[in-house]
């Protein structure tokens, strides 16, 4: 069994830290003992990954503008003039300014094809194979960056967090990950949690779950200290993930202030160096143009808020934006499009090479859409999420292709991009 | 089959079936446990919420008419930039206006099918109910579905629920409320007459409201024919293929709301212009022309097939008894299911017939909803006002009639049991023990409400506890009052 991450911040009284080391199994000595730094530059390493569900629309996140087929096929839905130019093929959304300037500053590229080996076109199929990182649907339960944790874990120590009120599948599984929604902060060291402790040192579920609860509400007191606008749950937010928050300035700013949460937990001593947030809402069959505008004018304003909490740690730190799956080519009859096949991912990151796009553009002319319908998969998504893995998080390749991501040798990890 | 202890087996009725006991429903129900939960069933089908009114029609079409007004006010505006400030104050700000409306409709919707929940004396019955609303989930994540969430389950869902499979799905899947949520109200036949005639520039033009910049496209959606495959009916690993998502999205073509000039403004309707003309075959049964009939016959197809009954009982058995229920359990309902042909009551009979349905070890977790329904049931209390209501839940992971998608709220204890929603319980679990307890002792309320289930070390916890609040919380926190 792994060694259930320690945060030594949350510091809870000497009486919950024994009802905290029961329930764990666990001995006192080995809590007192800070983890040792293996290697002092992988320690600082962070990764987030950032699902965005519904099936986002590549074409619309990075518009191939220069592709002769764009147009016609997308019809009023194409965004040639409006989108910001990335090269003579690909812009960005204009809702992606963030995303633009680190792009203009070698520090975000675009993967415009990419897709799960899922050909289901189901949403809650793709995302749990996107999650799960399995070859097919249902053959695991566990999600693939708990067990990328869980192999770090036997080299160093690694926390991670999800941000939201459920705990998404990427992060379920055998490692005890933290979690955290906007709200108020508990006192970790009143009456009530110390009882509860006591109470649930037999209960495999809840006991774990409320001490990591409680550690992440002190570390919470820090990380969120200082910030002008103080996250807060706002009535129009979504519920599966972090957000699906309302449009406006208001959408934004509550989107900016998650995002510079987010990365205040990860700043913090003894902070999680692995995150997972899940935005909702990018199900576009009907009023695509409007709907993509809030959310992705949200989903910028969270990377934006990731940025710059970050600040001197965005160097260490490599950001995945990935969906389950992308839409068809071709506008549907109202207004949108349906679930289609590869879409488009972004990665962002201080420390990231230099380079175009990742992975090849299969173009839309008609006999290279996939089922002459989708855009065409050039890319596997697990050899994206295995890059970044190998080259940032130093996670080796034999846990790569048999555990975290099992059987997927052939899915070779991209290399190069960090 | 009886049951070998019937006090645990009134603890079960009223905890795992039900939607948490109230003080004296265990005492009471514990004579006969099943017989209690039997007598529940009714074809009349589920209750509905008190003093409820307002239809779907009513509300689809003020929402609709205030987006015309909407539309209107920024004709004029753009005509005549003198009229601008009418439009910006604050009864005519279109944003605050629907904000104002669409959180009265979730508040009117809302609370009384909270106050039902926290009240009824058939709790399984309103659980029964419950099940199959969010097994069809209609979501209040769109404006315009916001405000017909609740007359939906009332009309759509309720009424069938202990009756045939067949009837249930067809109200369901023709309601407007569900057609409008999977955009099936703007799917037009590639080849149907009405799209013949906007392709020949029908329709646009002339008038001064038209939108000459943007291009009219009218086709095929393919949402709800996909959902109703993948989350309704056969399930995704039923063997059916894009073919037939696509054939049985060109047979649904049609169904549509009425506007304001047809008869039934705001009911469904059939527009036959719209529907894509044709034989269709889908899941390789083939459907003879036939206009509305053609969808008809195809969910009545579906209904009937063997995948269905075995994909939604096992729904059902993880909803009531396990995340991984036993398949001893799912192979009673489907035999259930399959013998009654899809009778609902004789499935819900089945459930309560089943030894497996009545393991004493809790195999749920109970979802936010449930807690705080269940914390209101013990505590006996009248339930609180939606502006206090709404954000704790919220807060929790379960936004008033909000499910994150089609597929509805997730039923397993690893999506709700996170740190962050256990904090956030326990935050919940402390306010409300302070307001709702009164004088009452917690010891005797943890006995009266969990019966059997009490475990020994939360009594114990109870009756350390330095104040009658924190006893109540302790409570409302234990493992076993967190779990049904």
């Amino acid at each position: 069994m792994n060694a259930p991450a320690h945060n030594p911040l949350a510091a809870p009284s000497r009486r919950g830290l024994l009802a905290t080391a029961a329930g764990f199994g666990l001995s006192l000595q080995l809590l007192a003992v800070p983890a040792q730094a293996a290697d002092g530059d992988l320690n600082r390493r962070k990764m987030i990954v950032v699902i965005c569900r519904g099936g986002m629309d590549g074409l619309s996140v990075a518009p191939p503008i220069g592709d002769r087929d764009y147009p016609s096929l997308r019809a009023g839905l194409a965004l040639s003039d409006a989108a910001l130019p990335l090269d003579t093929t690909f812009g960005l959304h204009p809702q992606l300014s963030t995303v633009h300037a680190l792009a203009k500053a070698g520090e975000a590229r675009i993967v415009p094809a990419i897709a799960t080996p899922d050909r289901a076109r189901s949403h809650f199929e793709a995302q749990d194979v996107l999650e799960t990182g399995a070859a097919g649907v249902y053959s695991t339960t566990s999600g693939w960056l708990n067990r990328a944790v869980e192999a770090l874990s036997a080299h160093r120590k690694v926390d991670a967090l999800s941000v939201g009120p459920t705990a998404p599948l990427i992060l379920r599984g055998k490692v005890q990950t933290a979690s955290w929604s906007p709200g108020r902060t508990v006192d970790a060291e009143a009456r009530l949690p110390l009882l509860l402790q006591d109470l649930y040192r037999n209960d495999p579920l809840l006991g774990p779950a409320l001490a990591r609860g409680l550690a992440t509400e002190t570390m919470a007191k820090d990380a969120t200290a200082g910030m002008s606008g103080a996250p807060s749950p706002s009535p129009s937010r979504g519920m599966a993930g972090a957000g699906k928050g309302g449009g406006g300035q208001q959408g934004r700013d509550a989107a900016r202030a998650l995002g510079s949460a987010l990365a205040g937990f990860m700043r913090e001593p003894g902070g999680p160096s692995v995150a997972a947030i899940s935005l909702d809402g990018f199900d576009s069959h009907a009023n695509q143009a409007g709907l993509l505008n809030t959310r992705l004018a949200y989903l910028d304003a969270v990377l934006d808020g990731v940025h710059s909490g970050l600040g001197p740690e965005w160097r260490n730190t490599v950001v995945v934006v990935a969906t389950e799956f992308g839409r068809t080519a071709r506008a549907n009859g109202t207004g949108g499009t349906d679930h289609g096949t590869a879409s488009a991912a972004l990665i962002l990151g201080g420390g990231l090479k230099a380079g175009g796009i990742v992975g090849d553009w299969p173009t839309l002319k008609s006999n290279a859409l996939y089922e002459n319908r989708d855009v065409a998969p050039t890319l596997d998504m697990r050899g994206l999420f295995k890059g970044v893995l190998a080259d940032h998080m130093g996670v080796d390749r034999a846990a790569l292709d048999a555990t975290v991501f099992p059987g997927s040798a052939a899915a070779k990890p991209v290399t190069g991009l960090i | 089959m009886t049951l070998a202890d019937p006090n645990m087996g009134a603890a079960i009725a009223a905890t795992r079936f039900g939607l948490g006991a109230r003080p004296g429903e265990i005492a009471l129900t514990a004579g006969d446990p099943q017989g209690f939960l039997r007598s529940q069933i009714r074809r009349e089908g589920a209750d509905p919420p008190p003093g409820t009114v307002a239809t779907s029609a009513q509300r689809l079409n003020e929402f609709r008419e205030y987006r015309r007004d909407k539309r209107e006010a920024k004709v004029e505006k753009a005509a005549d930039p003198r009229s601008g400030e009418a439009a910006t104050m604050p009864t005519r700000d279109p944003v605050k206006v629907v904000g104002r409306m669409l959180r009265q409709d979730v508040a009117a919707d809302f609370s009384p099918r909270f106050e039902l929940a926290a009240t009824t004396e058939a709790a399984f019955r309103e659980r029964w109910a419950l099940f199959w609303a969010n097994h069809f989930t209609v979501s209040a994540s769109k404006a315009i579905t916001a405000t017909v969430v609740g007359p939906f389950e009332d009309e759509a869902i309720r009424p069938h629920v202990f009756g045939r499979f067949e009837d249930l799905l067809a109200a369901a899947e023709t309601h407007p409320a569900m057609l409008t949520y999977l955009d099936q109200i703007q799917s037009v036949g590639p080849d149907s007459p009405a799209a013949q005639f906007l392709k020949m520039g029908g329709g646009r033009g002339g008038g001064a409201r038209s939108e000459p910049a943007k291009q009219r496209t009218v086709g095929l959606n393919e949402n709800l024919a996909r959902e109703i495959l993948e989350l309704h009916t056969v399930g995704v690993g039923a063997g059916y293929t894009q073919a037939d998502v696509t054939e049985f999205a060109r047979a649904m073509t049609g169904l549509s709301i009425g506007g304001p000039r047809d008869e039934g403004y705001g009911a469904a309707v059939f527009r036959a212009q719209a529907h894509e003309p044709g034989e269709r075959t889908v899941m390789g049964v083939r459907y003879a022309p036939g206009g509305r009939r053609q969808a008809s016959a195809i969910l009545a197809d579906l209904a009937a097939r063997p995948q269905t009954a075995r994909f939604i009982c096992g729904k059902i058995a993880r909803h009531f008894v396990a995340d991984d229920p036993p398949a001893a359990l799912v192979a009673r309902l489907d035999a259930a299911w399959t013998s009654s042909r899809g009778d609902l009551a004789r499935v819900a009979e089945a459930l309560i017939a089943a030894p497996e349905a009545w393991d004493p070890r809790p195999g749920k977790f109970k979802t936010p909803y449930e807690f705080i329904v269940s914390s209101h049931r013990a505590a006996a209390t009248s339930p609180m006002a939606f502006e206090r209501l709404a954000p704790i839940l919220t807060g929790l992971g379960q936004k008033p009639f909000s499910p994150p998608s089609p597929k509805g709220w997730p039923e397993d204890a690893s999506s709700w049991a996170a740190p962050d929603a256990i904090v956030k319980r326990m935050q919940f679990a402390q306010g409300f023990s302070g307001a709702a307890l009164g004088d009452r002792d917690p010891r005797a309320l943890a006995a009266d409400v969990l019966g059997e289930r009490l475990s020994p070390e939360t009594a114990k916890a109870i009756a350390r506890a330095e104040s009658r609040p924190e006893g109540f919380a302790l409570l409302l926190m234990s493992p076993e009052f967190q779990r049904r």
